[in-house]
């Protein structure tokens, strides 16, 4: 996500660490260079001008000089100041209203509105609520049918609006009719409009007026520029939003963005959209992308996933196994569908602390991905005696499972080596205690 | 700017001249990039050490990118140092006339003059490529050229539907398949259909990926081999379709898309919304691809050709 920050950050701090002691000379010098690495990010040049201040004002007090690692002293007031910029704690939709409770969404064209509805849609019915999609947007052609087709995808009803009618009546029609049908939140996906266009922006302020939404989301590209903050104030100005959704992020955009709405605003970035898929809305947590944002990789994340994916109880029962040395081809194809279960490798290194830094290309990421599921169709092409004896896999067999895979031979050696090396290395682990663990490479 | 409602303003952009609604168009950057640089020499006659700054400052916020900013600011601290400049009104003109040079060199018009002549439009999610689809087609129905639309992206809801829109809008044709097809299969069968019927020019909607997802710039390089198995190189124009309110993640879509499929020209949208122009000036010196067109409202014929000169001559 943000990669390219963390990657220039590290380079700065690089520097620092050399340094035993901090003079005000290389503070200085250095949060020079951290506000070109900042501005280079998109930050809003106003909002680079605070943050370093503060950071300067804090690092050349006695903070700093006085502390023993004056360096990591550093590097944690500007992580401090990253994140209490971004908003201290990550922030819920509030929702707590008479139902059926509106959310509407507003931005500019091209920001992403009509696929965060949906995904937003998705998101709240995970959390057991029933929502309506209502497209709002009677301009962009075919923007009313898109939405249709996302609900359609979904299974979640759409209120059926047409182009001709007005938007503040369809948006004041359309709770009436979340109402009458059992649909507790409804959401508006309005037209994209420039935030200098007075008679649209007017236009979203009637909407408002008329269907009184609880939340009033900002939908912002995560790729804008300096002018984020100009759009950012006359959205807000006019709106009083309750909250942002950045989009976009699964590009290499470096997110100043999100910086800088946040520092004009004052408002909670609520969402951020990591993908086309309807499922890829995450929640925001400013800590995490703080750390991200200075390289120290977004390990909470990571851990949540697992926690998430991972059955404890198959946990136990694969520990049970190492000891015993009973770890076959089926325990090894389980070990792999978990990590497939995670997310794309892609996304998992990422939080990977120190990842960041590597040069490992997206190329190379869907290669490994590719691999895996290589490896999962050869395993799978076995018969189960040959995943729990695989001394047994002799050249014809090994010749079959190719054919029935659809790889080659050389793929299936190279599979069951794996899966060889991956035995020893967990032999090795349960003897050595997590201790032993860092001085072992994956085989795969 | 904004004490106007945009009514009044529409009817003077009827009553002004070309150069005029482009003016309009971009008075945002032109009342941030230039007004700011006028109230910066404003008053003032020594150039010193917080003039410069001031104008770096300006300069960063037009989205322009360091690189350019420090090359340009290196070239105009050389000039001062040798008392080139003499005055802060001299530095203003000075500033004016290296934007431009960066400019002209991507100066390049599109030329139609081979049939069928296929423009390829590319880009990431949300840049505007349909709306600028809509607005070239129609641009080229009214100079008495057939067009025939390839919508090739059948990945986005209601994409298809979109394009369709725009298709009947124009007056153009438009081949289609269904929702998630083969995009290549759409593209062979724009090109064997205008072939066949002596189309003059072929307009095809990808859709929009971002350039860091692999798998999906493989499928584009995939459309552009069928593209050019079908047609010879002269005869494709492939146009990069970028977002001006985008900040420094531009260079990288440029970069990226140009190195997978060869970008030909670039299309900059959405510069009335911005007050950063800068992104353009930042390009252009970091590329040569041409820019072909710019987008500067909601209008048919606010999609324009892309001119230096009144481009620069609208900034200032």
């Amino acid at each position: 996500m943000f990669e390219n920050l963390s990657d220039k950050l590290n380079s700065v701090f690089k520097k620092l660490r050399g340094h035993g002691k901090l003079t005000e000379s290389n503070i200085k010098s250095t949060l020079r260079e951290v506000k070109l690495v900042l501005l280079e990010a998109d930050v809003s040049f106003k909002v680079v001008k605070t943050f370093i201040d503060e950071v300067t004002k804090k690092a050349v007090g006695e903070e700093v000089l006085l502390s023993l690692t004056p360096a990591q002293q550093l590097i944690k007031i500007i992580n401090d100041e990253l994140v209490h910029i971004m908003g201290d704690e990550n922030s819920e939709l509030d929702l707590r209203a008479v139902p059926p409770v509106g959310i509407m969404l507003v931005g500019l064209q091209g920001s992403g509105k009509t696929t965060t509805a949906g995904k937003l849609a998705n998101y709240l019915r995970k959390h057991h609520r029933t929502p309506l999609l209502v497209p709002a947007d009677v301009y962009r052609p075919a923007a009313i049918e898109q939405l249709k087709t996302l609900g359609r995808q979904l299974d979640i009803p759409v209120y059926d609006s047409k182009p001709s009618e007005n938007p503040v009546n369809i948006c004041k029609a359309a709770k009436q009719y979340a109402l009458e049908n059992g649909c507790d939140t409804y959401i508006m996906d309005t037209a994209g409009r420039l935030h200098i266009d007075e008679k649209l922006m007017d236009e979203l302020k009637s909407i408002q007026k008329a269907a009184a939404p609880a939340e009033v989301l900002f939908v912002a590209d995560a790729m804008t520029g300096q002018e984020a903050v100009n759009i950012a104030k006359s959205f807000n100005d006019m709106l009083d939003i309750t909250g942002v959704v950045l989009t976009k992020m699964d590009g290499d955009a470096r997110g100043g963005a999100a910086l800088s709405i946040r520092h004009i605003t004052n408002k909670p970035i609520k969402f951020v959209g990591v993908g086309e898929k309807l499922n890829q809305l995450e929640k925001f947590y400013p800590d995490r992308m703080a750390s991200r944002i200075l390289g120290m990789g977004d390990v909470m994340s990571l851990i949540e996933k697992a926690q998430a994916s991972f059955d404890e109880k198959a946990a136990i029962d694969l520990q049970k196994k190492i000891k015993k040395n009973a770890f076959n081809l089926e325990d090894f194809k389980e070990q792999l569908l978990q990590v497939t279960k995670l997310g794309s490798l892609d996304s998992l290194m990422k939080m990977v602390p120190g990842f960041s830094k590597m040069k490992a290309s997206a190329k190379d990421l869907q290669r490994g991905e590719k691999e895996l599921t290589k490896t999962i169709a050869i395993i799978n092409s076995m018969t189960k005696d040959e995943r729990r004896r695989c001394e047994i896999l002799n050249g014809s067999r090994r010749k079959r499972i190719a054919l029935g895979s659809g790889t080659t031979v050389t793929d299936v050696n190279r599979t069951i080596k794996q899966f060889l090396e991956t035995k020893k290395m967990m032999q090795r682990v349960s003897k050595l205690g997590l201790k032993g663990m860092s001085k072992l490479k994956m085989p795969f | 700017m904004s004490e106007q409602s945009s009514d009044p303003q529409d009817n003077q952009l009827q009553k002004k001249g070309l150069l005029g609604r482009l003016k309009a168009g971009l008075s945002k950057t032109h009342n941030n990039l230039v007004g700011r640089l006028d109230r910066l020499v404003f008053g003032k006659k020594q150039i010193d050490a917080d003039l410069i700054e001031e104008l770096e400052e300006i300069l960063i916020t037009s989205d322009m990118g360091m690189k350019t900013v420090q090359r340009l600011m290196l070239n105009v601290q050389e000039r001062v140092s040798r008392k080139t400049l003499k005055d802060a009104i001299e530095l203003k003109t000075a500033i004016k006339d290296e934007i431009y040079k960066i400019l002209v060199t991507d100066e390049k018009p599109l030329k139609l003059d081979s049939k069928p002549f296929l423009i390829m439009v590319a880009g990431i999610n949300g840049v505007g490529k349909t709306t600028t689809i809509g607005k070239l087609a129609s641009q080229l129905r009214a100079q008495g050229k057939s067009v025939v639309l390839a919508a090739a992206d059948t990945f986005r809801a209601a994409a298809i539907e979109q394009l369709d829109i725009w298709a009947q809008r124009s007056g153009a044709d438009i081949i289609k398949q269904s929702f998630g097809s083969d995009p290549s299969a759409v593209i062979f069968d724009a090109i064997a259909s205008a072939k066949r019927r002596g189309i003059d020019v072929i307009i095809a909607d990808t859709a929009g990926r971002l350039h860091t997802k692999v798998n999906l710039m493989e499928e584009l390089k995939k459309m552009f081999r069928i593209a050019r198995r079908e047609l010879p190189e002269e005869m494709i124009e492939t146009l990069l379709v970028l977002d001006a309110t985008t900040g420094q993640n531009a260079v990288s879509q440029v970069k990226i898309f140009n190195k997978a499929v060869g970008v030909t020209g670039l299309v900059v949208t959405k510069l009335d919304g911005t007050a950063k122009g800068g992104v353009i000036v930042g390009i252009a010196d970091e590329f040569k691809i041409p820019v072909r067109y710019i987008g500067i409202g909601e209008q048919i014929d606010d999609l324009r050709a892309f001119n230096a000169k009144d481009f620069v001559d609208a900034l200032f």
